[in-house]
């Protein structure tokens, strides 16, 4: 390596290091927090002061999965016997488990509607982004301005209108109706970040396609749709992730049958008070995916969370 | 020779089905291609939007369907505009916004320089400072409440361990004065790595020659920051800016998980205190005036520095 002299030298280099990782440690201890609290027991999370070291426990997952009854005291005089792991956990704390939480389904309600919006929202987007990238369609800075324009209003602003439509479609608190929100909440992004990568691609491949006889239409899925794959991927991904952490929408407009995660978490509550282990565990079951998700996008992050504004 | 299935098929096809997929043309296929992402936008976005700015001007309450919808002209606004609630609300979302945001762009913007200079492993770290951006505030949110329960929460540990004050003692989030701080600690929190992301590209595309021929003309460290490193990351530091100023303008889901709008009223930001009117008091009339005030005010901040912005890149 040639050396330079606008090179920071090695001591500060060194300082600079050591502040990063403190910083970085700081910033994850909440998260950290978030994990190790699922694993305690309700009394050790609730310890003043608080336990860092602590015997793990599987009480706050099988709270979290499960709803369970007080055992009357002479049934735990003569208990009938525990025949699972999860039974004998709820037993030890004088509890029988009665049947699955609702977390089971809401977890569902976010994987099928976070899945289906984000591939709505790719086959849309992806088409309209190939058009703005390559035909001159009338107005198309006005369009591209205008579809950027709908993320800056408060989803509560709009929240409104879109109650009383979706009441007189019948799509209040259907996967359908939530499918379709999320769609047009995200088309913004999708179409930005879409036509910054297809921008990218040579036109060059098209025109050769197109002179050895292909229609327009084979061009796009045979020529561009494999070239755009990555961009199409990573934008697929951060559509993903915002419709799984949307929660003003999910929190106003369902409320039962179509009920996602962000909502549900909070609302967990155990006898006498919060059952944090609980909460925490449901925290980590729905984050943990999204941080494996960041960690696969980190080359394509800055791109996502400017839509597009800044390439690196 | 035999004709392959495909063939035959081909030459089956009627003339004018034919003539479409083949011939489809580049403005055809534009269109067929935009149509229905502006058709869903049109319809979840504009429609909508249309709507709110026609009930602002009734009376309607989604609670009571059956009574007459009352034209009442720009009284709502009215209310609004004199009611001091609302400005108290505006206020907390005003020292919301700004502290948020000079916190935000201070750390971001020394991490961001931190980062640059490209101690080992650095990469790694970078995707560690980022993770809690990408989480779901509402849930993350509801656990800061945890967090900073006066006895039991890992905060209030964490600031008497430096401080020396009993933890037992303030409630970051019960506390009048201290809860909007509560909120701007999470946010800040969450979404600093944001700032620094941004920062980080502007830092990268300074080309090292610059650096060079300004230590050749033996210009101060101190200097070189001020003249080079300041004025070239600035357009990509006010691009940040905006990107959280619209959000937290915005601001719903972390700050109602995490103090609900209280004590009081005193974290109450724009967007929870129309949620209340609109979803809780069921006053949609006036709730629709108030999102109205609140779009064409976010609308027009936003283009005024949008102008400022395209300025300083042109410099």
């Amino acid at each position: 390596m040639s050396y330079s002299v606008t090179d920071p030298s090695p001591l500060s280099r060194w300082i600079a290091g050591v502040t990063v990782v403190l910083y970085a440690m700081i910033t994850l201890l909440p998260l950290l927090w978030i994990i190790a609290t699922g694993f305690k027991s309700p009394e050790d999370s609730i310890a003043y002061p608080p336990k860092v070291i602590f015997e793990p426990s599987l009480e706050g997952y099988v709270n979290l999965f499960t709803t369970r009854t007080r055992i009357s005291e002479e049934e735990q005089a003569t208990p009938p016997p525990a025949e699972t792991w999860y039974e004998r956990i709820a037993r030890e704390q004088g509890q029988s488990i009665a049947g699955p939480s609702r977390y089971g389904e809401r977890f569902v309600n976010s994987v099928i509607i976070g899945f289906g919006s984000t591939f709505l929202c790719m086959v849309l987007g992806t088409a309209a982004a190939y058009a703005f990238s390559r035909f001159r369609v009338p107005l198309r800075d006005d369009l591209m301005f205008f579809i950027l324009s709908t993320r800056m209003m408060p989803p509560i602003a709009v929240a409104i209108p879109i109650f009383l439509m979706f009441r007189q479609l019948g799509l209040n608190d259907t996967h359908l109706g939530m499918i379709l929100l999320y769609t047009a909440v995200n088309l913004s992004l999708s179409v930005w970040l879409l036509k910054g990568f297809i921008d990218e691609i040579p036109v060059e491949y098209e025109e050769a396609a197109l002179i050895d006889g292909y229609t327009r239409f084979q061009a796009f899925t045979k020529v561009v749709l494999p070239q755009a794959a990555t961009g199409i991927a990573s934008t697929a991904i951060f559509c993903l992730i915002f419709a799984w952490n949307e929660y003003a929408f999910a929190v106003l407009l369902t409320s039962g049958t179509a009920q996602t995660a962000p909502p549900f978490i909070p609302t967990i509550i155990g006898v006498g008070g919060k059952d944090w282990p609980a909460v925490a565990a449901g925290a980590t079951i729905f984050l943990v995916p999204v941080m494996v998700f960041t960690i696969l996008l980190r080359k394509h992050l800055l791109r996502g969370i400017t839509f597009g504004a800044v390439r690196k | 020779m035999v004709k392959s299935t495909i063939t035959r098929a081909a030459h089956a096809t009627p003339e004018p089905v034919a003539a479409r997929v083949r011939g489809l043309s580049d403005r055809a296929i534009a269109w067929i291609f935009v149509a229905p992402t502006l058709f869903l936008l049109l319809a979840v976005n504009i429609f909508p939007l249309i709507w709110t700015i026609r009930l602002s001007f009734t009376n309607y309450r989604v609670n009571r369907p059956n009574r007459d919808i009352e034209w009442i002209g720009l009284r709502n606004y009215e209310r609004i505009l004199t009611d001091a609630d609302v400005w108290q609300t505006m206020q907390a979302t005003a020292h919301f916004l700004i502290w948020t945001i000079v916190l935000q762009v201070l750390i971001g913007f020394a991490l961001a320089w931190l980062i640059n200079s490209k101690f080992r492993s650095s990469n790694f770290w970078t995707t560690v400072i980022v993770l809690p951006m990408m989480l779901s505030p509402a849930v993350v949110g509801n656990f800061w409440t945890f967090l900073y329960q006066p006895q039991i929460g890992l905060f209030n540990h964490a600031v008497a361990f430096f401080t020396g004050v009993d933890p037992a003692s303030f409630s970051m989030i019960g506390d009048v004065h201290l809860a909007p701080w509560a909120i701007v600690i999470a946010d800040t929190w969450m979404w600093t790595p944001f700032v620094m992301l941004i920062c980080l590209a502007g830092l990268r595309s300074i080309p090292a020659s610059i650096y060079e021929a300004a230590e050749c003309d033996r210009a101060s460290k101190w200097r070189q920051f001020w003249t080079i490193t300041v004025p070239m990351v600035l357009p990509f530091l006010m691009l940040a800016v905006l990107f959280r100023g619209i959000e937290n303008f915005k601001m719903f889901d972390l700050v109602v998980q995490l103090t609900g709008g209280g004590p009081g009223n005193t974290t109450t930001l724009t967007s929870i205190d129309l949620k209340r009117e609109a979803f809780e008091r069921w006053r949609t009339g006036y709730a629709s005036a108030y999102a109205v005030i609140l779009f064409v005010t976010v609308f027009g901040l936003a283009s005024i520095y949008v102008k400022a912005l395209n300025k300083v890149k042109e410099r």
